[in-house]
Parts: structure tokens; sequence; C-alpha cells
């Protein structure tokens, strides 16, 4: 019971040792270069329908922590690696790696040649793959038949998947980020002045804690919740937020968003990024190996300062889509010259592809979540 | 914020000799530094008192003053080079510390001399401890609790608060000098004294300790517009209480949180921009309890570092170059990621591969000095490894340190396990291996060493799978067995160990069944991006990334780690061999594996193997790279215990052949072809029994000199003048064996040694220098300081020495470098040993001469002729007088004697010039860091047998001024020779004694010389006083005379500097 396989739609196959859950599960195959943070891209719902590769070859190490959950269960639908520690050694650990994703039912290869594998992705682009684990041997029929299934998955590109993680109803979120340690040093949250309605797209849970640390009072709305639904809750301002698979097919949503843009302040993250860009006209498209890691260089051309950034994203939005004389695009990758941010020169709306609210990754952008708050106030003062 | 225009001429400040807590890694970071600066097209004016360096190399920039690290040198330079700028950030500590007191003393301001890199108020925030405190608190970082004390009083009442164990560091030292950890009030009294002592401003920070925490290290670099980057995260094996440049580290850190990763990066963060560190890199040490996540910092350093070095080689970010741009104006996304061409610098590197690094000690160099680490570091040098997984990474890693014990070899004490786990020492991670075989549980040990589970439960692993292979046999293991061996790390000799089979044979079955392995690119973003930039390291996996060339290529094989004798010097030849072998249009493949280096820098050669210098790891790149050559004879004994081995396999070893390489290793071959060539050495035998070396002994007369074959340094060389001696030797000094004997030779009393440095094409020698030793035969040659052109040399010697040396060159058929030893006495040369290969002095004679010798030696080695690569004949010639002297450890160890002798102990070298010798002698003495003294009081004390040469000497020291102190038999002496003499007693005879004197200070140089034989009690005190109270003590006669007329030149010559470009025109 200790082999898997994962085979990919070009026939490619990887032999290794199987942990985690006993199963047969298919998806899009991406890699994930972070060095840290194993466990928030477990958790993080944007992961919905993908098998992730992680760079780094030691992951497990430290268990798993409540505290740093991301969503309720992990998501991701497999995990590839090149070797997952059985043993645990962190202070803050409640639960082995291991054990984690097997609750979860997530398959997991390891002892695999990772690199091999991320450069194939880098120079094929991402594809479909399956991960097969708790095999006792592994047969030629295998590869066939898990190639086969493989070709036979859809495609991301197409897909509607937010909606299936979305919340079925809505909630409110009242928790802060708290210091993981008694010498971590942050800002104490502010107390609740703002009322934000957060779509839930497939929200990660730091968002939600940052939003509260900078004093808002958050209602999450499901996916498909209608403007005049939203407007009626009198927020101060809408977030739309992370989420899996292609922004293009979600229509009713990025209707509704339309229909707010103006109504209230609205800031996007990652895939809320990319339904205000379809909202405003532009259009997206889908990467090669899109960005997934925590080492992205973002430059701010409002402050012209870079920041080191979160990225998990496969779509991204097309610069020349964007009508100028309304858009103006506030963030690029420095890496390959990706749009990043942009912001409306009229309504009060911005947006970001990348993750600033970290959970993995650096902390140089929490500061988007003061320019929401000021946003707001401003707004409100207009009003 | 693009380049300023507004400064042309750039000061960059090296960091000296190479001595414990500061090695080759700023020669790194200054060669770096220098070369982005001049690509700029500034002007850089370099100065560095260490020969060895590359960076001291006349091309590498536009003025390079091999001078003292001083303030009046300094000002000097800066005087007549006028630059508008100076780069503190690149030397170390060396530099900072000397850039401080270049503008505290108002020097920089009165030349208009701008600090860049760091600014003062940063240098003197992150060194001065309090204000250090005082700035972490500001930002919300906790530090352990500490106290700056200036006396032992202050010590004390600390320690009653607190507690014990307490933690002391002196302020503004390096590598922790004088720092230790106190577990009772004798510790702290002992500690304390030595620190107030060390450092410079007389202050020790008493610390709570965090003995036991997780040890961290970020690696950050900041520009002008305040971006920030983390260039890599360090963990450390050994938990706090062991110098980090003592621990084994690892990059990146393994158990860590997200959350705690970022909580540490936003404190280095913060850190920086608190201390004001504008541009450029600096490392922040944390500390967490593994208990509850507390994270204190522990320091921080405002300047490139050794782990800044460590982290360059690690994840492939050139942070010293990178730092030199940013000092200039550029910010970080202005700058191009060399690897990936397409990227900006201004990224995370992020990586696919865990590094390992492993210091490596000395000890056996300093009996009686106290082994146990803490938290004054003590390692000479280091390894780094590169692995798919942390198993692999140590078991390169370990491999790469090159210990000489075989595999099995290795005496283990089952009774020593809780001692040598719970008291860290260069042994720990040996036992640690042993006692897990032995039943200790991951849980045990972690609780007697604080070890992260993790890290052990990587070893239990290891372990387990050498288990798997001492049960099974060449043949009974199977594909899946080996594969999973060699991804954990295990070497193919370790398996022939096992099996009882030859390495080789493990070799054929691993291919056989095809268990080979790849190479993979550090790339710095594991993999997201193309690499063009073949930096390699071996590893068990399914895709290689080597893509060799078809081009013409030479492999050379570098000079791993550091250890005393065997440096950078050696790094200086390897590097020029790159160098040269791209000016030739061949391309080069350097192979080596010390962080440390310029040679391990991506872009010193045209393809760089990060990979232990083993049979192994060598003919893995053979087997892919097919070179047309390969070089052997560069980078020290390493590649040549490797030379013989590798010839026989069919590897094209270009250069003097191996077999003569080793046939002048091999003393009855050698002597043949002495007896053929008529040339004297001294009465000689190899004993490979205790009776024999008697026997030998007897034959050719006492004293003599007695030492394993096949060593650089003078390892366990002594000299012994009875026949007890020579038995107590082979029993408990040396290991040998009929492959390995001993040498005997007969020990030439008093005769001055000489160094020949020589080119040879197989026919023509050019001879490249006669170095004349200060100190007499008998002192290492790597101890002894030397002087080039010969000082005291009658022409028909020098005449003679040029004669046997060019008929030595070719009767060895050498193609490449050689270096020759002779001893004169009584107007008579005699050869003490000659080897075919690049010689430590190698470097200091090319910076004398002007003439790159190892440039030349590629070119003899690809075919060329002499005449077609210099118009020199001959000797050539010197245009002044170059004094290297060496520098010793002897502060670090407290309570080892200092006497010179035939095991070289010296762990750097610096270079003086002067017009004539005294000049120069004076100015090495100064870089060496005991300068002579222009007045006051010399303690003299020589043994009978040397007062009549004394009695000159004596005599012109009081001429130049100073007064004289003697012990009674030399103060009679003196006397007599009509000499004003204070007479102290010895220490065993009475108070106040030469040591009182010492200790009040009103002693300023010691001429001590030793009694030849066992060096006695008394004598030892007196150098341990002179070492701890920084007194120059000078063992011998001749060191003696040298002082004198340094002294005099101190007091007659002006202070005046020359760069080498000025020199050599």
């Amino acid at each position: 019971m200790d082999s898997a396989i994962l085979a990919l739609e070009d026939g490619t196959v990887f032999e290794g040792r199987s942990f985690g859950a006993p199963a047969e599960r298919g998806g899009e195959v991406v890699f994930n270069t972070a060095l840290t943070g194993y466990q928030e891209i477990f958790t993080d719902p944007s992961y919905t329908g993908q098998i992730v590769i992680l760079t780094n070859p030691q992951i497990g190490n430290y268990g798993t922590a409540v505290a740093d959950n991301e969503a309720a269960k992990p998501a991701i639908e497999g995990l590839v690696v090149r070797e997952f520690s059985q043993v645990t050694s962190n202070w803050r650990s409640d639960v082995e790696a291991n054990d984690f994703l097997s609750r979860a039912g997530i398959p997991v290869v390891s002892d695999l040649d990772t690199r091999t594998l991320v450069r194939h992705i880098r120079s094929r682009g991402v594809m479909r793959g399956m991960l097969s684990s708790g095999l006792t041997s592994v047969k030629a029929e295998d590869h066939a038949r898990l190639v086969a299934k493989a070709r036979a998955l859809p495609s991301m590109a197409g897909l509607d998947l937010s909606t299936r993680v979305s919340t079925p109803s809505a909630y409110q979120w009242n928790a802060p980020d708290l210091p993981c340690s008694p010498s971590e040093r942050m800002l104490a949250p502010v107390p609740p002045q703002y009322h934000v309605v957060a779509y839930d797209f497939g929200i990660k849970n730091n968002i939600l804690r940052r939003l509260v640390n900078v004093g808002c009072k958050v209602t999450v709305v499901p996916s498909l919740t209608s403007a005049e639904d939203v407007l009626a809750l009198k927020p101060n301002g809408v977030f739309l937020s992370n989420g899996p698979g292609d922004p293009e097919p979600l229509v009713p949503q990025i209707a509704n968003i339309r229909k707010l843009i103006g109504k209230t302040p609205i800031f996007g993250i990652c895939l809320g990024h990319q339904i205000l860009g379809l909202a405003l006209g532009g259009s997206t498209y889908k990467m090669k190996f899109g960005h997934r890691g925590a080492n992205h260089p973002v430059f701010n051309k409002l402050t012209q300062r870079v920041e080191i950034t979160s990225h998990n994203h496969g779509f991204a939005v097309s610069p020349d889509s964007l009508n100028d004389s309304d858009i103006e695009i506030t963030h690029i990758n420095l890496n390959d010259n990706t749009v990043e941010g942009l912001r409306h020169r009229r309504e009060p709306v911005f947006c970001v592809q990348y993750h600033p609210e970290s959970a993995p990754g650096p902390h140089d952008s929490h500061y988007l979540f003061d320019d929401f708050v000021k946003l707001m106030k401003d707004f409100g003062g207009k009003r | 914020m693009p380049r300023r225009t507004d400064i042309h001429r750039i000061l960059v400040i090296g960091s000296g000799p190479i001595i414990i807590g500061q090695a080759c890694e700023f020669d790194y970071s200054g060669t770096q530094a220098t070369k982005a600066l001049r690509a700029d097209g500034f002007e850089v004016i370099l100065v560095n008192s260490n020969p060895a360096t590359i960076m001291t190399d006349p091309e590498l920039a536009d003025r390079t003053y091999v001078e003292p690290l001083s303030k009046q040198y300094l000002e000097e330079i800066i005087a007549k080079e006028r630059p508008d700028a100076l780069l503190s950030t690149v030397g170390g500590q060396t530099a900072l510390n000397l850039s401080i007191e270049l503008a505290e003393a108002g020097i920089l301001e009165k030349y208009g001399v701008e600090l860049i890199g760091a600014k003062i108020d940063a240098i003197k925030k992150a060194e001065d401890r309090l204000l250090f405190k005082d700035a972490m608190k500001k930002i919300g970082l906790e530090t352990p609790f500490s106290k700056l004390v200036t006396d032992v009083d202050g010590g004390l009442a600390f320690c009653e608060a607190h507690g014990y164990p307490a933690i002391l560091r002196p302020s503004f030292t390096m590598g922790g000098s004088g720092g230790g950890i106190a577990y009772n009030r004798e510790d702290l009294v002992t500690i304390l004294e030595r620190g107030l002592d060390l450092s410079p401003v007389k202050e020790v920070l008493i610390e709570e300790s965090a003995l036991g925490w997780k040890e961290f290290e970020l690696e950050v670099i900041r520009d002008l517009a305040d971006n920030v980057i983390i260039v890599c995260s360090i963990e450390n094996f050994d938990p706090m209480g062991v110098h980090t440049g003592d621990s084994i580290t690892v990059a990146p850190a393994q158990t860590l949180t997200d959350r705690e990763y970022q909580m540490m990066r936003d404190g280095a963060i913060r850190c920086l921009r608190e201390i004001g560190v504008d541009t450029g890199g600096s490392n922040v040490q944390f500390a967490i309890n593994p208990k509850d996540g507390r994270m204190v910092v522990i320091e921080m350093n405002p300047r490139v570092s050794r782990s800044s070095a460590l982290a360059s080689k690690a994840t492939g970010f050139p942070i010293a170059k990178i730092a030199a741009k940013l000092a200039v104006g550029y910010r970080l996304d202005e700058l191009k990621n060399d690897i990936t061409r397409v990227t900006p610098a201004s990224f995370e590197p992020t990586i696919d591969y865990v590094v390992c690094k492993i210091p490596k000690w000395a000890f056996e160099k300093f009996p009686g000095a106290d082994t146990t680490l803490g938290t004054q570091m003590k390692s000479v040098g280091e390894v780094m490894a590169i692995g798919r997984t942390f198993k692999e990474a140590l078991g390169k890693g370990i491999r790469s340190l090159e210990t000489g014990k075989k595999f099995g070899s290795e005496t283990f004490d089952p009774a020593l396990i809780p001692q040598k786990l719970i008291t860290p020492t260069p042994d720990r991670l040996s036992y640690l291996r042993y006692a897990l075989t032995q039943g200790y549980t991951v849980e045990t040990i972690h609780e007697m060493t604080a070890i992260d589970p993790w890290f052990l439960e990587q070893l239990r692993q290891i372990s387990e799978i050498e288990k798997e292979l001492a049960a099974s046999s060449l043949f009974g293991a199977d594909k899946a067995l080996i594969l999973k061996a060699k991804r954990a790390g295990v070497s193919d000799t370790q398996m022939a160990g096992y099996w009882g089979v030859k390495e080789t044979d493990v070799r054929t079955r691993r291919k056989e069944l095809g268990v080979i392995n790849v190479f993979n690119r550090v790339d710095t973003c594991s993999a997201e991006f193309e690499s063009f930039t073949p930096y390699l390291y071996s590893t068990y996996e399914s895709s290689c990334e080597a893509e060799p060339t078809d081009r013409k290529k030479v492999m050379i094989l570098g000079s791993g780690p550091n250890r005393i004798g065997q440096g950078i010097e050696f790094d200086y030849c390897c590097c020029h061999a790159a160098f040269a072998l791209q000016g030739e249009g061949v391309e080069s493949i350097m192979v080596n594996c010390n962080p440390e280096t310029v040679s391990t820098d991506y872009d010193t050669s045209d393809r760089l193997y990060f990979e232990p210098l083993t049979l192994e790891h060598v003919l893995n790149i053979v087997d892919r790279e097919k070179p047309d050559g390969v070089i052997v004879q560069f980078g020290g004994q390493t590649p040549l215990n490797l030379a013989l081995p590798l010839k026989r396999l069919g590897v094209p070893i270009i250069g003097t052949d191996p077999e003569n390489i080793d046939l002048a290793e091999d003393r009855k071959l050698f002597g043949k072809l002495l007896d053929r060539l008529q040339i004297p050495s001294p009465d000689n035998g190899t004993a490979s029994s205790v009776e024999a070396a008697v026997e030998i002994a007897a034959r050719i007369g006492y004293p003599v000199l007695l030492r394993p074959s096949y060593v650089l340094g003078g390892r366990a060389m002594v000299i012994v003048y009875d026949e007890d001696s020579v038995r107590r030797y082979m029993r408990e000094a040396v290991t040998f064996s009929q492959e390995r004997p001993v040498l005997v030779d007969r020990f030439l009393e008093d005769a001055v040694e000489v160094d020949v440095d020589a080119l040879c094409d197989g026919e023509n020698v050019l001879i490249a220098g006669i170095m004349e030793h200060i100190e007499e035969a008998g002192i290492h040659s790597g101890d002894s300081s030397c002087v080039l052109p010969p000082q005291s040399l009658k022409p028909a010697e020098i005449t003679c020495i040029e004669d046997y040396t060019v008929r030595l060159a070719q009767a060895l058929n050498v193609i490449g470098l050689m270096n020759v030893q002779y001893a004169i006495k009584d107007g008579k040369v005699y050869v003490l040993e000659v080897n075919p290969r690049a010689s430590r002095t190698a470097p200091y004679v090319s910076k004398a001469t002007g003439v790159p010798l190892p440039k030349l030696a590629v070119q003899l080695m690809l075919g060329k002729k002499l005449h077609e690569v210099t118009h020199h004949t001959g000797t050539l010639p010197v245009k002044k007088t170059f004094v290297k002297s060496p520098v010793f450890p002897f502060n670090k160890f407290p309570g080892v004697d200092p006497a010179l002798g035939p095991e070289m102990r010296s762990t750097g070298e610096v270079m003086g010039v002067g017009e004539h010798f005294g000049e120069a002698f004076a100015k090495a003495q100064i870089s060496a860091g005991s300068p002579l003294p222009s007045k006051g009081t010399v303690f003299v004390s020589v043994s009978a047998r040397y007062q009549p040469e004394l009695l000159p000497v004596a005599k012109r020291f009081v001429e130049l001024g100073f007064n004289l102190v003697a012990t009674r038999g030399t103060a009679a002496f003196l006397r007599t020779g009509g000499l004003e003499v204070k007479t102290v007693f010895k220490v065993n005879e009475g108070r106040p004694n030469a040591v009182d004197l010492l200790k009040a200070g009103t002693i300023q140089l010691i001429v001590y010389t030793t009694t030849g034989a066992l060096s006695f009690e008394d004598e030892k005190q007196i150098r341990r006083a002179a070492v701890t109270h920084r007194v120059p003590c000078i063992t011998t006669m001749s060191g003696a005379r040298a002082a004198v007329e340094a002294v005099a030149s101190r007091l007659a010559d002006p202070i005046r500097v020359w760069s080498l470009q000025e020199i050599h025109q």
C-alpha cells in the first residue's frame, strides 16, 4: 500500500511513495515555490480542482496548527512532494501533516523528482493529471488508465469552481489575526467601524482576519448574492474574495459586481480582482503555468516601491483589454510584467491579483487593507 | 534611482589576513564588489594586507595596495588617491572597524570621502551592544536580558540577579573573540577578564543565556528606496550556545511555520530600518524558544558576512555584488538576476534543495586547547554541500570535510556518549550517529543536546539505511536499496566499507543497476524560470541539467575546506587557472566545496560543480563532462590525493605527471633522484616501525625531524633530540603503514631556510622567487616570515640554488609550478623537499614580482613553452623588498604555547612592502597585528648559545632608545658587553617576575628563545602572557635581528605606500 502514481495528460508518469489517504483524485497539476506555509496552501480554497506540487523538498516538518487553517478543510485534490516528513517538530503543531491530509481524504505522492516535474510543467504549461495513492504495486495498465483518466478531466479553462466552494448562506466573521507567539509584534485590532460585505468565491480566513484587524465588521455572503441584496445590508464597502477556477464563466457574479461599481467602495483580491477586471470591461486569459509562490516582486506604481508578494493564480487580467481612461494599472509583476493591481480612475474601486493577506507569504502588502478602510472613510464622507 | 554620477573613485577595504572568524569569504565579497563597481565604470582603489587574495590581484582594481590596514596607512592612501567614497561593508569586521576609526579621526571628512554602504551611525548602532538593545526595544523586538559591564564586579552582580549560565560577548571583536559561556562564578571571572582585555573599548556584554533555543539567521538586503528582500533563511543544527561559525547550519530553515518565519522576516526588516542600513546586505540572528515560540534577536551585522557568502552560494544570489551596486545608488528592481536573466534582483530566492554547512576545526594543531564549542568561534574553515534532502546534503557535507578518517576507522567509546552529546565539541556529529547505533532514541538525544527532533529524525533515518546496507552485500543489495542509500547521501566508499569491497566495485555495480547521479542547477527560483548559469550539484533524480558543451574544456580541482596549511593561497591559484583557461579560449570547469571562496562564485569559471572533492564525485563529473584535461596541481594536497587514482582510471591529468608528483613524496625514489643529480639533502630514512625509526635516527644523528608522509602544513611534524622522544612520537603521535611511512630527517640546526617557486615547461625553467626565511630551519615554512629578494644569501649560494632548482624541475619533468625548500648551513645548500605543484607562496611571489605564476603555469600545462608566455628568463627581478609574515590564532586558544615549531599553526599571512628590509618587515608586523614598538622596554632572555648573537641586537635596541630588562644570566652577559640592563626574576624564581612586568604594561617587546628541546613551563607562561597582553614575542635570534631592523625603520622612515600597479609598471 505504499506506492503512488502521478499521471499527466501528456502521458508522463511519475511513481513515488504513498502518503495521505489512499485515493484516486484528478485535477490541474500546478506548482508552488513557497518555502514555508504548506498548511495554508493545503487549505486555500483557490486550489480547488488542483493537484499541488511543492518545490520545497522537505514538507511536513512542522506539522499543522488549527490556527493556520485558511478554510475549514483542505482544498487541494492531491499533494506532490519530494520528501514528506513522518515526524513533526514545532511547538504550535496540533496534527501531523500526514494525518491532516489523510483525514481529509487527500492523497499524497512523495519521493518523486519534483524538480523534473516542475521543469516539465514550466516548459509545457499546466496540465491535467491523476494522482493515485495507496497502491500495493504499480502496473503498466495503471499508467495508461490514469493517463486516459487525466485526459478525460474537464479543463480548468471555462470552469466555474467558485460557486461550488462558496458559502451556502451568509454569516458574520469577527475573529482577528492574532500574534502567533508572545514575541510577534502586531497592532491591536481596531474596534469595528465599517461594515464590509465580503463575497465568498472561495475566501481565505486570513483575508477576513485582516479585515477585522483594520476595523471591519464582516458579513460573508454567497457568491451569487445579488447587488441589491448586498446593498440592502448597507455596507460601507464590498470585498471580492479570491477563489478557484476561471473567472470568465462567472457571468451573474460579474453582472452583480458591475452594478455595485460606484455605489460602494470595492476591494478585490485574486479571483475578485479578475471579476472586477471583467466587470470593468476587461478580459482575462489563462496563463501558461501561473504564479504560485511567496517571492514575487510586485512594483507599486503609486508608491514606487517593490513588494514581495504571495501568489496563487492561473488566470490574469489582460492589460490591453482595459480602458485606460477609466482604469489605471497600479501594480505590475516585475518578473513578467503581468497586471497585479488596478483601480478605477473615478470610482472607489481597486483590486490586486496577489495576496496581501499573505498566509502564506510576506506581510509587505498589508497596507492594502488600510487603503480599503481609507477608501470607505473617504466615500462615507462624500456621502 | 540609477547609478550615482557624483562619485567616481571608490576605496574598498579588505579584511586582511585569514584568521579564525574572518576567512576568505571576504576575499569573495571584496572581489565581487570590486568587479561590480568597475563594470559600472567606477575606479576602484583597493587596500588589503593579505597577498593571498584574488582581490589584491593588480588586474582586478585600478589601484591595489597591499599595505597595513591601519589608520596611518589608510590616511596615506586616501591622501594619495583621493577617493570620493569608501565602501566599508565588504571587508568584514576589520574594514568596518577601520572605517569607523577613519571617520572618527576626521580623516574621511578632511579628504571629502563619503562612507557608502553603511553610515557611521548605523554601524555603531549595530555594533554597540547597548545602542543595539535600545534600538530593538524601540521596534518591539525582544533581546535577552543583558548588561554591559566594564569590570568583573559588574558581571558578578548581573549573575547574582539573573543566574548562571550567562553568555559573555566582548564589544567590537570578531568571530566572538574572547566570548564564552559562564556556568559558574569561576568561569565568569576568567572569561570576563579575557573579554575585557580583548575588547578595544574594554566592554563586555553579559547576557541571559538562551542555551538550547533554536537559532536562525536571515540574510537581508535593502536599497536606497527602502525595498527589502530576504535572500536566505538559515537554521542551525546546533542550538544556541555554539557560535554560528562553529555550528552545522542548514538552508532553508526547516522547522518554522510560515507564521513564525514571517514574524522573523518582519523583525529582520524592522531591524534593518531601525539600525539604518540604507543599502546592502546584513544578517540578523534570532533565537526561538522551542517550548513557547518566544523569539529574541541575538545580533545583526550591518555588512556582508560569512553567512552572506554562504547564503550567496546556497541560493545563487550574489549578495556582495548586489550590495556594491546598491551602495552606488541602484535600486534592487533595476538590477537583473544573472541566473534567470529575465527577472530582477528584487525578489526572494527560493530553493528546491537543502544546503548544509559543516565547520572544520584544527584542534590537533593546538594541543592543550579547549575543544568545547561555545560562543567564540574556533573552526578554521567550512564546507557546504547541496542535496535534494537534508540527509543527502549532510552526507555530502561530511565527506567534503576530508577528515582523512577511513570509513569505520573512527573509534568510539560507548561510555563517552552522554558527555560527547551534552558538551558540544567537534566530535559531536560523529557521536550523534554512533549513539543512534547504540540504542539511543531521538527523544533521549534531543534531551541531551536540544538539537531539534526533526534533524535527529533525519540522522535516525540515515542510520536505518546504514543498518540495511551493513546487512547486505555488493550483489545482495538491490537497486531500490542502493538508490535509497544514494538519495540519503551515503557514499560509495561507505558501502564499500560495509561490503568489504573496493570503492570502484560499488561504482561499477551501482552503474550496472542504473543508479547513476544527475546534476541539478542552482537557479534561485526552484525551476520557475530557466537557468542560464551552469552552477550544478549532483543528486539522484530522473533528469540531468548539466548540458555539457562540446568545447575544449579543462577541469580544475579545488582545495576544499580551509584548514591550517591549505587555505586561500590555493583558491587563488585555482581561480587564476580558471581565468587563464578563459584567456586561452578553453572552457573552465571548477570543482570545489568551500562556500567562502572566490572559486565557488558562479562567474569565476565557465561551469561550477559545487561538490565534495572525493574520487566518487570527481568521477561523476568526469563521466558527464569528459574534460580534455584535469588540473590537480593548484588545489593543495586535496586534489593531489586524487591524482593517481584518477590517472589510473584514465582521466587525463594535465601538467606534471602525477607519478612524478608522487615521486617527490616517495623518499626512496626521490633519494635516488637526488643521488643521480648529486644534490645534497639532509641524511634521512623512512620508517614503518618504531624500531626502524630509532635505528635511522641513531644512524643519521640527533636532532631529527619526524613527520608522516603525504601531508601538508607540517601536520604532526616534530623535531626530537633523543631516542625516548622518537619512541613516544611513533607510538602516540602518528599512524603509519608500509604505504605511508614516517619520514626521518637529520635536522640542520640554525640553518637558513629558503623557499623557491619556479615554473617549468618540461625543459626550460623560470625561477619566480627565491625567498629567504626570517626564522631558521625547523620553523615550518608556513609559519616563518620570508623576504623577497633574499637578504643574506651569498651570490654563490643563490647560483647553487638556481642550478639545483633548474635540474630538479627538468628531472621531474615539471610542467607548471614547482616549489623547492632548501636549507643552507655553513655555506652548503641542502634540498629539504620538492613539491612539483603550486605552493602556498605562489600568490605572494606573484604579487611581489608582478607576474601571475598560476596563469603562466596553466598556459604551460596547455602545451605552450615558457618563451611563448613570458619574456622573462632566469630568475624574476623584484623591484622592492617584500616581506610575508604569518598570522596566528593563539588568542583564540588560551593555554596553548605560542612557540613556533615544525608544525604549521598560522591561519593566514600578510605582506609588507618597503624600500628595504626593515621597512617591509615593520609593515608586515603591523599588518599581522603585532606591530613592533618604536620606544619602550625590551625584555630579553636567551640561552647561553645565543648570547653572542644577542649582543649586537641588544646594542642596537639601546641605540634606538630602548631600555633593556633581562633574566639573570642574560643580563650578566649583556653587562659584560657594556650595556645597561635591569634584572628581572624568572617566573619560577620569585616576584616581581617577567609576567608581572608584562601585566603592568612595562614591557613592549620580548625576545625569548626556546631551549630547543621541550620548552619549559616558565617559558610557556611568558609567551602565553605575551599573547594575552598583545606584546610581540620573538622566539628566534633571526627574528630578533629582523625586529630591530624594523624598529629602526619605524623611527627613520616616513609612512609611505605603493600600489602594485606603480611598482610593476
